[in-house]
């Protein structure tokens, strides 16, 4: 099980894509600082080319920061490893094999014993509602089916932290919301830390237990919000009920400003640019 | 009024509309193929074709049976057949023993591609008939020479497939490994060999076929044996319905291995094209 202990802290880190010439250098985050406590909820938000996939990136360890340094329970981040999982937008799922093969994947690569790696796989798959689904194919799941997959194939190797890169933005909206609601049984079941992009407004409000949002050019974190439509959600169990709610329209329309007021800045550059 | 016009055609009941093209073809190719011969009867037997240049089919048929048992060209049917099928099934297993690996390499390994691309790229348009006489020289007249010109032919396509193979392999699925706590080694094995095969396999169809069409320029060397130097052999004795029979023979074979290894790639591959 993790640590309570375990805690994710993201010091002054900047990455900048190098260009041919040093004027076309991209400059994708600047001077990020936040830190991230054992069993936090967080939802990173904003306008395309904010650098929120090059933070998951650098989180995950596909990526190192040109500036600054990531640590996790006080170990520093080097590269990518079993203790933070993640879960693509495409699933990534290995087509040649069945569900629960899929699931236990991350396991036979540790070299874990069949038995135990199996009962681990089953456990996951059923907290994702897949329990019936051990012996089906890949190819014949449905969209939402294979992305539940993905999270119970992240969860089986039991990570500190579960890292998301819009995971929903290919279902339909129905589909997104049943998994939503999945997303923080598994987040209240399981105690991880979980860090989530998305591009949809009302999926930040409703999931995350802290909200980001991300600026571009360069890309930072401008505001932070503590929330707790998550946890009302998991009291009351009525989603609808809390995202027709006052305060989170009123919350939704704060972020939507803050977001629109980005868009329009970009095209003001770009209307620049082109005069 | 307008009952005259051209209309466009009503779907029936329960017809959908699919991609042009769609549904099987394999009656018509067997109408296609009985019309042939149908032809190949009536031109022959009416008289218009001299035998020389088109012998009768019962012309061919008598032959074929005469090389069953007294033998065409100093051999039987089968000791051609089996000196044939050695050379190219000999080439074949060389080839995918050392083609497929060199391929992956290539996909693989920056040092491995820079070091086999010019070679591969520089001999693979040349035909075999060219650098036959080399082979010649270098290797003698015996059976290795023969083989080692068909393995030529199959190796580049093969390594080429192979490596291409390497390419379907999506950046999310080898991300999802590393972040399982997958090692390199691992991730070549378990991930990129497995999404290759199927361009491996569509190789492995095209290789075969060039060894089958090599076979003749190898049995020109100093050959006593083999289908396609029963068919040389026989040109030079002006005998049409040997050199039909042997071209039937080989196309026999040919297809029926292109046959097996689509079978074995549907057994093996089911997910090829539905991911």
């Amino acid at each position: 099980m993790t640590a309570p202990m375990e805690r994710l802290k993201i010091d002054k880190v900047s990455l900048t894509y190098p260009g041919l010439h040093s004027s076309e250098a991209v400059i994708a985050l600047k001077g990020v600082d936040l830190t991230i406590e054992s069993g936090e909820f967080v939802v990173a938000l904003g306008a395309s080319g904010c650098g929120k996939t090059t933070l998951l990136n650098l989180l995950a360890g596909f990526m190192s920061p040109t500036e600054g340094e990531i640590t996790l329970g006080g170990k520093r981040i080097r590269g990518p490893g079993a203790d933070r999982g993640v879960v693509f937008q495409k699933h990534a799922l290995l087509p040649w094999l069945n569900v629960i093969d899929n699931t236990e994947f991350g396991l036979r690569l540790q070299h874990v014993p069949k038995a135990e790696r199996h009962e681990r796989a089953a456990r996951n798959l059923a907290l994702v509602g897949l329990q019936d689904f051990h012996r089906h194919m890949i190819y014949h799941l449905s969209g939402g089916m294979q992305q539940r997959v993905g999270v119970a194939r992240a969860l089986t190797c039991d990570p500190a932290m579960l890292l998301m890169d819009e995971p929903m933005a290919a279902l339909d909206a129905l589909t997104r919301e049943s998994i939503q609601e999945l997303l923080l049984k598994v987040w209240e079941h399981t105690h991880k830390m979980f860090f989530f992009i998305t591009h949809s407004v009302e999926e930040a409000l409703f999931l995350g237990s802290r909200l980001i949002v991300m600026s571009p050019r360069p890309g930072r974190i401008t505001h932070m919000y503590d929330l707790d439509f998550n946890r009302r959600f998991l009291k009351e169990g009525n989603a609808r009920a809390i995202k027709s709610s006052p305060d989170f329209i009123q919350m939704r329309e704060t972020v939507l400003g803050i977001i629109y007021g980005d868009e329009l800045a970009a095209a003001g550059t770009q209307e620049v640019v082109h005069a | 009024m307008l009952s005259f016009m051209p209309q466009a055609k009503a779907t029936r009941a329960g017809k959908v509309y699919g991609a042009p093209g769609d549904g099987y073809s394999g009656h018509i190719s067997i109408i296609t193929a009985l019309v042939l011969i149908g032809l190949w009867f009536l031109v022959t037997e009416s008289g218009w074709v001299k035998p020389l240049f088109l012998p009768s089919p019962v012309a061919v048929y008598h032959k074929f049976m005469v090389a069953l048992t007294d033998g065409v060209a100093n051999s039987t049917l089968w000791e051609h057949t089996r000196a044939s099928l050695t050379r190219v099934f000999g080439a074949f297993f060389l080839a995918c023993l050392t083609a497929i690996p060199i391929g992956i390499w290539m996909g693989v390994s920056r040092v491995a591609r820079g070091l086999f691309d010019p070679i591969i790229e520089f001999y693979r348009p040349l035909p075999p008939l060219a650098y036959l006489p080399l082979v010649i020289i270098w290797l003698g007249i015996g059976e290795f020479p023969k083989i080692f010109l068909i393995y030529l032919a199959i190796f580049a396509p093969m390594a080429i497939a192979a490596r291409a193979g390497v390419k379907s392999v999506s950046i999310e699925q080898i991300h999802a490994a590393y972040a399982m706590g997958g090692t390199q080694g691992q991730i070549i094995r378990h991930v990129i060999l497995k999404a290759a095969l199927p361009e491996i396999f569509t190789g492995m169809r095209i290789g075969i076929g060039v060894g089958w069409t090599t076979l003749v320029a190898a049995e020109m060397i100093a050959a006593d044996r083999g289908l396609g130097f029963m068919v040389l052999n026989s040109a030079q004795f002006l005998d049409s319905a040997a050199v039909i029979m042997g071209i039937i023979v080989i196309g026999v074979f040919a297809f029926a291995f292109d046959l097996l290894v689509r079978y074995l790639e549907r057994l093996l591959i089911p997910w090829k094209g539905k991911i």
